[in-house]
C-alpha cells in the first residue's frame, strides 16, 4: 500500500475526566472511502475535530503525505487539503450558492468589488466537473437539504480539498438524495479525492466504503477491508458484548394497557412525516423497549407522547384517557412521567435549585405547595428524603442543578419522574452520557417501577440497555415499527440488522422505502 | 411650489435620520444591535460645535464629529465584540454616558447648562443648475444633504457589492460558518460598528451645523427614530433611507400642523407605530440578521 | 475544579461592587481633571446624601421611583424579557394617577387608592402590549418597548391639550384625599424632604415581588421560562402566557412608580416628570442582579448619587453623576462576561 495520505498516530484527547480518544490510529490512503463507525459517544466526532483543527490532541500526531503537521485551526486544515462537511451545515441561508462557496476567497474585480458573474461561472464549472448539480444563483434557504449538502461539498472542493470528511452525511437526506450523494462520492474518489465517512449505518458502509475503522469507547477496536467484513461482524465490533440481565423478570402477566398509541403520524421540523402509522400498547407491569438507530423518528415520537408536539394523525391514550393534541400539562395530569432525552434542554433548569427542579412539571399540583404558594423551607424539606433515596450528590436541596455531574443530574430527574405516582413512564435515553454507577442505579429503578405495576416505554439507541431491561422490543426504522420481538428470542446482531433496515429486505444494501423507489446506480 | 418646499423640508429633516439609520444597518448586518445611535449622534453634535467653535472652521467641526462618533463606537465595539457584553444594555449605557458627558462638557466649556454659543454652520455649495432649481435649490446647495444622497448609494453598494459587505452580512447571519472559512468575526464586527459611528457622528454634525449651536439633549430621540427606520427599511441602507424620508415627511407635516386643531402629536407617534406593525409582520416581514444581538463565542 | 471555581463564582457575584468601584475611580479622574480633590468630593457627596435627616429624605425621595422601575426591569428579566419601556409605563402610570386623583369623586382616602390603582393598571396595559406582541408574533420586546415609550410621550402630550391647565404643561391638582402624605409627618428628622408614602409602597412591592418570584407557583413558572424555556415547556408551562403576564406585572410596577411624583410630591402630572427614571431603572436592576434586595440597595445608591450631585454642584458640575451612572452600567455589563470567561479558564 502507498504512503497514507493522512495518518493519525496515537491520538489521545481528553474531555474533562473522560477520554474521548485513547491512542487512536487512522490511515487514509489516496482514493479510498474510509468508514469510521461506532456508537454514539464512541469518539468518532472528536477524532475528526482533532483532524480538522477544531480540537488539539493531548497526545499523538498528524501526518499529511508523511510529513508531520500541526492543525492549529480549520484554516490550517484547509491549507493541507482537508475539507469537512459538518452534520449541521455551515451555510449562510440568506446568501446565494456562489456567495457561500466563495466566501472568504471571493472572486474580485478591482477595489474590493465583488464579481458575482465570475463567481457564479466558477462555481457552475466546478459543479459541472464534479457532477454536483446546483444553481449558483439560488439562495441557500430555497434549496433542499440534499442540495445544501452539495454546496458544502463544493465549498471544500473550491478550496482545493483532496480529503473530504463527511459527518453522518445521510442522517438528513431522503432516499433519492442518499443515492445521489453516493454517486457523487464515488465520482470524487475516481477523481483522486479520499473520503472519511463517519456513520453508524452499517448498510451504508457496506455499500460505499473500501475500508472501515471501528471505534468503541474511544479506542480503535478494528480496521479492516469492508469486503472481508460482514454486517453482522461490524455490529458485533461496534456494540461489544451484552452484559447479563440485571434481575429476574417477574412471571406475572402484564395488566391493562396504560400507554396506547394508534395510527400515529408525527411531522418533524421540516414538516415531513418522521413517525409513520405507529401503533403499540404498553401494559401495566411491562417494559417495552424501542430500539433503533437515532434519527429514525425516536425524537418526534418522544416529543409527541410527552405532549410537546401534536401528532398530525392518530391518537395517544394515557391510562385510558385520550390526550393527543393536548399539551405537556395534560399528559402529566393523565398519569405520564417523562425522563427526557436531553436533560439540559428539557429536563432541568440549571439555574434553579435541586428542590425546585424536583417539582418541575408538578408545580401546579395540589399536593405540591399550598394554595398559590410554592417554595422555601417546605419545598426544601420535602426534597431531602428523595435526594437521599436517589443518591443525588450533593444531596443539598439548595444547590443549583447546573453544578451537578451528568450522572447526578440524571438521578435527579429520575427522582422526580419516578416518585410522582405516574402510571406510565416514558424513559427516553435515560442513561445517556452518565457514569456506570448511575446507569446501574437507573436501570434498577426502572425495573422496580415495572414490578410495581407501571407501564414503561424505554426509548434507547443502546442495544445493551434495550436487551437488558425490556420485556418486549419494538424496532423503529424510518419512522415505522418494522419488527417486534423479545430479548429471549433475539440478540444484538439480529436487532442490528432490523435497525439498519436490512433484515427484512434480502440482500439489497439500501432497502427502498415507500414512495421512494431507488434509482439503481444513481447518477454515476 | 408648495409641494416642493414641503418635500425640501422633509428631506432636510430626514438627513440625520438617514445617516444614522444607514450606520445602524452596517452595525446590525454584522451582528451588533445598535441602540447607541442616540449617544453616537449626541457626541458627534457636540464635537462639531467644539471643533467649529475652536477653529471657526465648520469643516474642522465635521472632522471632530467624525472622530467623536468613531471613538464612541469604538467603546461600543470593545464592550460588545471584545468583551461580549449584552449589546442592548451597552447601547443604553452609551446613550446615558453621552447625555451626561455632553452636559458636563457644555457646563465646563461654555458655562451653560442649556446651549453653546453660536458657531458657524457649513457654507452652501453654489452649484450650477442644481442650486438654481425652484423650491429645492437651497436644499441642494447644502453640502451634507448632497453628501448624504451620495452616501445612500455608496453605503448600499458597500454592503451588497463589495467583498467586505458580503463577509459582513455572512458574519451577521452565521458567524460560526464564516469563522470556519477563516474570517475574523471580531474584526468585521468592529468595522461595522465603527462605520456606524462615523455615519452617526456625521448625523450629529448636521444637526449642530443646521442649528449653528449645540443644545442639551438636542438629538431628542432621533437616534431611536433612525433605529426604527432601519427596521422598517429591513436592514437595507436604501430601504432605511426611504423609511427616513417617510418619517421625515410625517415630521414636516406635524410641524406644519402645529398649533392647528389637528392632533399633530399623533403624527409624531406614527413612525413608532409603523415600526411596531413592521415588527409584528403586518408590513412585509422585517427579519433581523439571524445572529444580531448574540455575542460570538468561539469556544462554545 | 471546584474550590477555585467557587472562588471565582464569588467574584462574579461581587461584580456589581467591582463595577461601582471602577466607575467611582473613573469619575475620580474626571474630578481631578477639573482641579478638584476626588476623595473630598465623594466624601461630601455621600455625607450629605446620608448624613443629615433632610439629605437622607432627599436621597430616599430620589430612590423611590428608581425602586419601582428597578423592580419592574428585574421582574421582566427574571422571565427572560428585557423591558426597556419602563420609562413609558411610568409615564402613563403617572398620568393615569393624576387623572384618577383629580376627577374621581370619591370619599375619604378612597381617591388615593383609586389613583394608585389607576397608575398600576395604566402601566400594566402599557407593558402588556409588547408582551402580547411577543407572545403572539414573536416580535422582539426591546424594540417595541422603546417605540412605546415615544408613543406614550406623544399620546400624553395630545391628551394634555384638553387636560392641562391653561398655559402650563401640567394637570390640575389631585383631590386632597388622593395625596400621599410625606414621611416627615411621622418621622420629624426628615423635615422638609419630599420623601412620601410611595417609598413604603415601593418597599412593600419589593417584598411582594420577592414573595412572588421565590415563594409562589406563578413565580416558579416565570423563572423557569426565563432560565430555560425548553424545560418550562416540558414542565407544562405556557411560555407565551407567562411572558404576557410578566410584562403586564412589570408594567404595573413601573406605572405605580408614578405615584411618587404625582401623588406624593407635586400633586399633579407634568410633562417629562419621569426624567429618565426608566433608564436608570435598568441600571438599578443590573446592579441589583435582578433581586428585590439588590434593587433596594442599588436604588438607594443611585438616589444618593442623584441628590449628592446637587450638593457638590458648586465644585463639580452635577452632570458628572450622569456620567458616573453610565459608567456603572458599562462596567457592570462588561465585568460579568469578563469574570465568567476568566472563571472558565481557571476552573
Amino acid at each position: 500500500m502507498s504512503t497514507p495520505h493522512v495518518h493519525l498516530k496515537g491520538i489521545t484527547r481528553r474531555l474533562g475526566t473522560c477520554v474521548a480518544n485513547d491512542g487512536v490510529e487512522l490511515e487514509l490512503v489516496p482514493g479510498e472511502i474510509h468508514a469510521l463507525v461506532g456508537e454514539n459517544g464512541a469518539g468518532k466526532s472528536t477524532l475528526m475535530k482533532v483532524l480538522f483543527g477544531l480540537h488539539q490532541p493531548d497526545e499523538g500526531e498528524i501526518l499529511i503525505d508523511g510529513r508531520r503537521v500541526r492543525m492549529t485551526d480549520p484554516r490550517a486544515a484547509m491549507r493541507h487539503g482537508l475539507g469537512m462537511v459538518h452534520q449541521h451545515f455551515m451555510l449562510v441561508d440568506t446568501l446565494t450558492v456562489a456567495e457561500n462557496v466563495t466566501l472568504g476567497s471571493e472572486t474580485q474585480a478591482r477595489f474590493g468589488l465583488l464579481a458575482p458573474g465570475d463567481a457564479e461561472r466558477e462555481v457552475a464549472a466546478l459543479a459541472e466537473r464534479y457532477r454536483l448539480p446546483v444553481d449558483p444563483k439560488a439562495r441557500i434557504s430555497q434549496l433542499s437539504v440534499g442540495a445544501q449538502q452539495r454546496v458544502e461539498i463544493l465549498k471544500a472542493l473550491y478550496r482545493g480539498a483532496r480529503v473530504l470528511i463527511l459527518d453522518e452525511p445521510t442522517a438528513v437526506l431522503t432516499p433519492q438524495e442518499v443515492d445521489e450523494l453516493f454517486a457523487v462520492l464515488r465520482a470524487l474518489v475516481a477523481d483522486g479525492v479520499s473520503i472519511v465517512l463517519i456513520t453508524h449505518k452499517l448498510a451504508e458502509v457496506k455499500a460505499l466504503a473500501t475500508r472501515l475503522t471501528v471505534l468503541r469507547a474511544g479506542r480503535r477496536v478494528a480496521t479492516a477491508l469492508v469486503a472481508d467484513t460482514s454486517i453482522e461482524r461490524m455490529a458485533e465490533l461496534m456494540v461489544g458484548h451484552v452484559p447479563a440481565p440485571l434481575t429476574e423478570r417477574s412471571d406475572e402477566a402484564p395488566g391493562a394497557p396504560l400507554l396506547e398509541v394508534r395510527g400515529l403520524e408525527v411531522r418533524d421540523a421540516r414538516r415531513l412525516p418522521a413517525v409513520r402509522d405507529v401503533s403499540f400498547a404498553v401494559r401495566a407491569g411491562e417494559i417495552v423497549g424501542i430500539a433503533g438507530v437515532e434519527g429514525n423518528g425516536q425524537h418526534e415520537l418522544i416529543e409527541c407522547l410527552a405532549g410537546l408536539c401534536p401528532p398530525s394523525r392518530g391518537d395517544v391514550r394515557i391510562a385510558g384517557a385520550a390526550v393527543s393534541g393536548h399539551g405537556a400539562r395534560e399528559h402529566r395530569a393523565a398519569g405520564l412521567a417523562h425522563i427526557p432525552s436531553d436533560r439540559l434542554h428539557r429536563g432541568l433548569v440549571s439555574d434553579m435549585s435541586l428542590a425546585e427542579n424536583l417539582v418541575l412539571g408538578l408545580q401546579r399540583r395540589p399536593g405540591v405547595g399550598t394554595g398559590p404558594w410554592l417554595g422555601g423551607h417546605t419545598l426544601e424539606d420535602a426534597s431531602r428524603a428523595r435526594l437521599q433515596e436517589y443518591d443525588v450528590r450533593p444531596p443539598d436541596p439548595r444547590a443549583f442543578a447546573g453544578r451537578l455531574s451528568g450522572g447526578n443530574q440524571q438521578k435527579l430527574i429520575a427522582a422526580r419522574e419516578l416518585t410522582q405516582g405516574a402510571r406510565a413512564i416514558l424513559a427516553a435515553h435515560p442513561t445517556r452520557g452518565v457514569d456506570l454507577g448511575a446507569i446501574d442505579f437507573i436501570h434498577r429503578r426502572l425495573l422496580a417501577e415495572r414490578d410495581a405495576g407501571r407501564a414503561v416505554l424505554l426509548v434507547s439507541s443502546e442495544l445493551s440497555e434495550i436487551l437488558a431491561l425490556s420485556d418486549r422490543i419494538l424496532v423503529l426504522y424510518e419512522g415505522r415499527i418494522v419488527h417486534e420481538t423479545t430479548p429471549a428470542a433475539t440478540d444484538e446482531r439480529t436487532l442490528g440488522l432490523h435497525m439498519t433496515g436490512r433484515a427484512s429486505h434480502g440482500d439489497s444494501p439500501l432497502p427502498p422505502r415507500e414512495g421512494a423507489p431507488r434509482t439503481s446506480g444513481g447518477l454515476a | 411650489m408648495d409641494v416642493l418646499l414641503f418635500a425640501a423640508a422633509a428631506v432636510r429633516i430626514s438627513v440625520p435620520y438617514a445617516l444614522a439609520a444607514m450606520g445602524a444597518s452596517l452595525s446590525e448586518r454584522g451582528g451588533v444591535v445598535c441602540i447607541a445611535l442616540e449617544g453616537l449622534m449626541l457626541n458627534g453634535a457636540l464635537a462639531y460645535t467644539l471643533g467649529a467653535y475652536a477653529t471657526q472652521n465648520p469643516w474642522a467641526g465635521v472632522a471632530c464629529a467624525l472622530l467623536a462618533g468613531l471613538l464612541t463606537a469604538w467603546l461600543h465595539a470593545e464592550a460588545t465584540v471584545r468583551f461580549r457584553a449584552d449589546q442592548i444594555t451597552t447601547g443604553l449605557g452609551i446613550n446615558l454616558l453621552a447625555a451626561g458627558l455632553t452636559r458636563f462638557v457644555l457646563v465646563r466649556v461654555f458655562h451653560s447648562s442649556s446651549n453653546s454659543p453660536r458657531v458657524p454652520g457649513l457654507p452652501e455649495w453654489r452649484l450650477p443648475v442644481l442650486s438654481d432649481l425652484p423650491g429645492v435649490g437651497a436644499l441642494l446647495s447644502s453640502p451634507l444633504v448632497l453628501v448624504t444622497l451620495a452616501l445612500v448609494v455608496l453605503v448600499h453598494a458597500l454592503l451588497f457589492r463589495t467583498v467586505f459587505g458580503l463577509r459582513l452580512r455572512a458574519i451577521g447571519e452565521r458567524p460560526e460558518a464564516a469563522a470556519t472559512l477563516g474570517l475574523s468575526v471580531t474584526r468585521h464586527r468592529f468595522a461595522g460598528v465603527l462605520l456606524c459611528g462615523l455615519l452617526a457622528g456625521l448625523a450629529g454634525a448636521y444637526l449642530s451645523s443646521e442649528q449653528h449651536s449645540f443644545t442639551d439633549g438636542m438629538t431628542g430621540g432621533r437616534g431611536y427614530i433612525a433605529l426604527a427606520a432601519m427596521i422598517v427599511g429591513k436592514w437595507n441602507p436604501m430601504g432605511a433611507a426611504a423609511a427616513c424620508l417617510l418619517f421625515g415627511a410625517a415630521e414636516a407635516l406635524q410641524i406644519k400642523l402645529q398649533g392647528s386643531a389637528f392632533p399633530s402629536e399623533l403624527l409624531q407617534a406614527l413612525p413608532y407605530l409603523i415600526t411596531m406593525l413592521a415588527l409584528a409582520g403586518f408590513i412585509g416581514r422585517a427579519v433581523a440578521p439571524r445572529a444580531v444581538g448574540t455575542p460570538y463565542d468561539p469556544e462554545s | 475544579m471546584s474550590d477555585r471555581r467557587v472562588q471565582w463564582q464569588w467574584l462574579v457575584a461581587l461584580s456589581p461592587l467591582l463595577a461601582v468601584a471602577a466607575a467611582l475611580a473613573a469619575g475620580a479622574v474626571f474630578i481631578a481633571a477639573i482641579g478638584e480633590k476626588p476623595l473630598e468630593i465623594y466624601a461630601l457627596l455621600f455625607r450629605e446624601a446620608f448624613g443629615t435627616g433632610y439629605g437622607l429624605g432627599q436621597t430616599l425621595f430620589r430612590a423611590t421611583p428608581l425602586l419601582f422601575t428597578g423592580l419592574a426591569v428585574a421582574l421582566a428579566f427574571r422571565a427572560g424579557l428585557f423591558n426597556v419601556g419602563v420609562e413609558g409605563q411610568l409615564y402613563v402610570g403617572g398620568f393615569a394617577a393624576a387623572l384618577a386623583g383629580a376627577y374621581l369623586p370619591l370619599p375619604g382616602p378612597l381617591p388615593a387608592v383609586a389613583a394608585v390603582l389607576a397608575a398600576g393598571c395604566a402601566g400594566a396595559l402599557w407593558g402588556a402590549i409588547p408582551g402580547a406582541l411577543k407572545a403572539r408574533f414573536g416580535a422582539h420586546e426591546v424594540i417595541n418597548t422603546i417605540m412605546l415609550n415615544f408613543v406614550a410621550f406623544a399620546l400624553v402630550s395630545w391628551a394634555g391639550r384638553a387636560l392641562f391647565l391653561p398655559a402650563t404643561v401640567h394637570t390640575r391638582d389631585v383631590a386632597a384625599g388622593a395625596q400621599l402624605p410625606r414621611l416627615d409627618a411621622f418621622v420629624p428628622v426628615l423635615r422638609g424632604a419630599p420623601v412620601n408614602v410611595s417609598l413604603l409602597l415601593g418597599l412593600a412591592l419589593a417584598f411582594a415581588v420577592a414573595l412572588l418570584l421565590f415563594r409562589t407557583r406563578l413565580g416558579y413558572e416565570l423563572r423557569a421560562v426565563g432560565h430555560n424555556a425548553g424545560a418550562a415547556e416540558y414542565g407544562g408551562v405556557s411560555i407565551g402566557g407567562t411572558q404576557l403576564l410578566a410584562m403586564a406585572l412589570s408594567g404595573a410596577l413601573a406605572g405605580l412608580g408614578g405615584s411618587n411624583f404625582v401623588l406624593g410630591y407635586k400633586h399633579y402630572f407634568e410633562l417629562g416628570f419621569s426624567g429618565g427614571a426608566g433608564c436608570i431603572g435598568i441600571a438599578v436592576a443590573l446592579l441589583g442582579r435582578n433581586h428585590p434586595t439588590g434593587v433596594i440597595v442599588a436604588s438607594l445608591f443611585f438616589g444618593a448619587l442623584s441628590y449628592g450631585a446637587l450638593v457638590v454642584n458648586t465644585r463639580v458640575p452635577r452632570e458628572l453623576v450622569e456620567v458616573l451612572m453610565a459608567l456603572v452600567i458599562l462596567f457592570a455589563i462588561c465585568a460579568r462576561p469578563l469574570l465568567e470567561r476568566a472563571a472558565r479558564r481557571w476552573a
